[in-house]
C-alpha cells in the first residue's frame, strides 16, 4: 500500500461520496455544488491516471462551463435555498434497490472476468502533441471527420439554444403593453 | 508505479458513479437534477474510456479522442436542455416534469 495507491482510493471514495450527496440532497443548490466537488473528484483522477490533457479539458469544460451552466438555470428557475419535494419513500427503495442490484451485477462480472490482456507494462504517456496531430490528421486513424462533424453539432446546438431560448416577438409586445396599463 | 491499483478496481468506481447516476434520474422529479444525474453517467463512460485507454492499449489514443468527444456532446446537450428548461419554466412556471402533463398518454 503506497502513496499512490492511497490516493487512488481516497479520490475514489471522495468522487462517491459527492455524488451520492449531488443525487439525495433536498436542496437544489447544494446538490449543484456536490456535483461540482464530484466533477473535480473526476479531474483529480484524470490527473492520477496522467492523462493531464483530459483532466484539463475535464475542469474548463465540466466545472468551468456546464456546472456554472447549471447553478445559472437554477437561479433564473428557483428559489435556491427551497427544499424540494422528497421523492415517496417507495419509489426511493425501488430504486435504491434497482441501482444496487445492478451495481452487484455489474461488480460481480467485472470481478470474475479474466479476458484483460495486459501489454509488457509499457507506459502511456499522451503529450498534447500527438493528441492535435491524431486529431486533425486524414489518414486512416485520423479523426478529422469526427471533429468537423463535432463542430456542426456545436454551431447547430447553439443557433437550436437560442432559438428555443428566445421569447417569441408577440409575446414581449403583449407583455410592454401589459406593462404600459398597468403603469 | 501505479500498477498496484488493477484496472477493476477504476472499473468499480465508474460502475458504482453510473448506478448513482441512474438512482439520481429514477427518484429526482426537477428536471435540473435530472440533467446533473446524467451529467454524473456520462463522467463514468469517460472514465471507463480513460482507464481501459491507459491500461489495455498503451499505443493508441483511441480512448482518449471518445472521451473528449463525449465532453463535447455533453457540453452541447446541456445548452439545449438548459435552454428548453428554461422555455418550459416560462410557460409552466415549473420545471417539475409531472407538471408538464400535456403530451401525456
Amino acid at each position: 500500500m503506497n502513496i499512490s495507491s492511497i490516493l487512488f482510493y481516497a479520490i475514489a471514495a471522495f468522487i462517491l461520496g459527492a455524488g451520492v450527496l449531488a443525487v439525495t440532497s433536498v436542496k437544489i443548490f447544494r446538490a449543484a455544488i456536490w456535483l461540482l466537488f464530484s466533477l473535480i473528484g473526476i479531474a483529480a483522477l484524470y490527473f492520477w491516471m496522467q492523462v493531464e490533457f483530459i483532466a484539463a479539458i475535464q475542469i474548463v469544460v465540466y466545472v468551468g462551463g456546464i456546472v456554472v451552466l447549471i447553478i445559472f438555470s437554477i437561479f433564473l428557475t428557483q428559489h435556491s435555498g427551497k427544499e424540494m419535494n422528497s421523492p415517496a419513500v417507495g419509489k426511493k427503495l425501488v430504486s435504491a434497490m434497482a441501482a444496487l442490484f445492478g451495481m452487484a451485477f455489474v461488480a460481480n462480472l467485472i470481478a470474475h472476468y479474466e479476458g484483460f490482456t495486459y501489454p509488457s507494462s509499457k507506459p502511456f504517456n499522451p503529450n498534447v502533441s500527438a493528441i492535435g496531430t491524431q486529431m486533425l490528421s486524414t489518414t486512416s486513424h485520423g479523426f478529422i471527420l469526427p471533429f468537423e462533424v463535432v463542430s456542426m453539432l456545436l454551431l447547430a446546438a447553439m443557433v437550436g439554444c437560442i432559438v428555443i431560448a428566445m421569447r417569441p416577438k408577440n409575446d414581449i409586445e403583449n407583455s410592454s403593453v401589459h406593462n404600459n396599463q398597468t403603469n | 508505479m501505479m500498477q498496484e491499483i488493477p484496472l477493476t478496481h477504476i472499473l468499480f468506481v465508474s460502475t458504482a458513479l453510473f448506478f448513482i447516476g441512474m438512482y439520481g434520474l429514477f427518484t429526482r422529479r426537477n428536471l435540473i437534477t435530472m440533467l446533473m444525474s446524467i451529467e454524473l453517467m456520462l463522467n463514468s463512460v469517460n472514465i471507463n474510456f480513460v482507464a481501459f485507454n491507459k491500461y489495455l492499449f498503451p499505443d493508441n489514443l483511441d480512448g482518449l479522442f471518445f472521451t473528449l468527444f463525449i465532453i463535447t456532446i455533453a457540453a452541447a446537450e446541456a445548452a439545449v436542455a438548459i435552454a428548453i428548461i428554461i422555455n418550459l419554466y416560462r410557460s409552466h412556471q415549473s420545471i417539475d416534469v409531472e407538471d408538464a402533463t400535456e403530451m401525456k398518454y
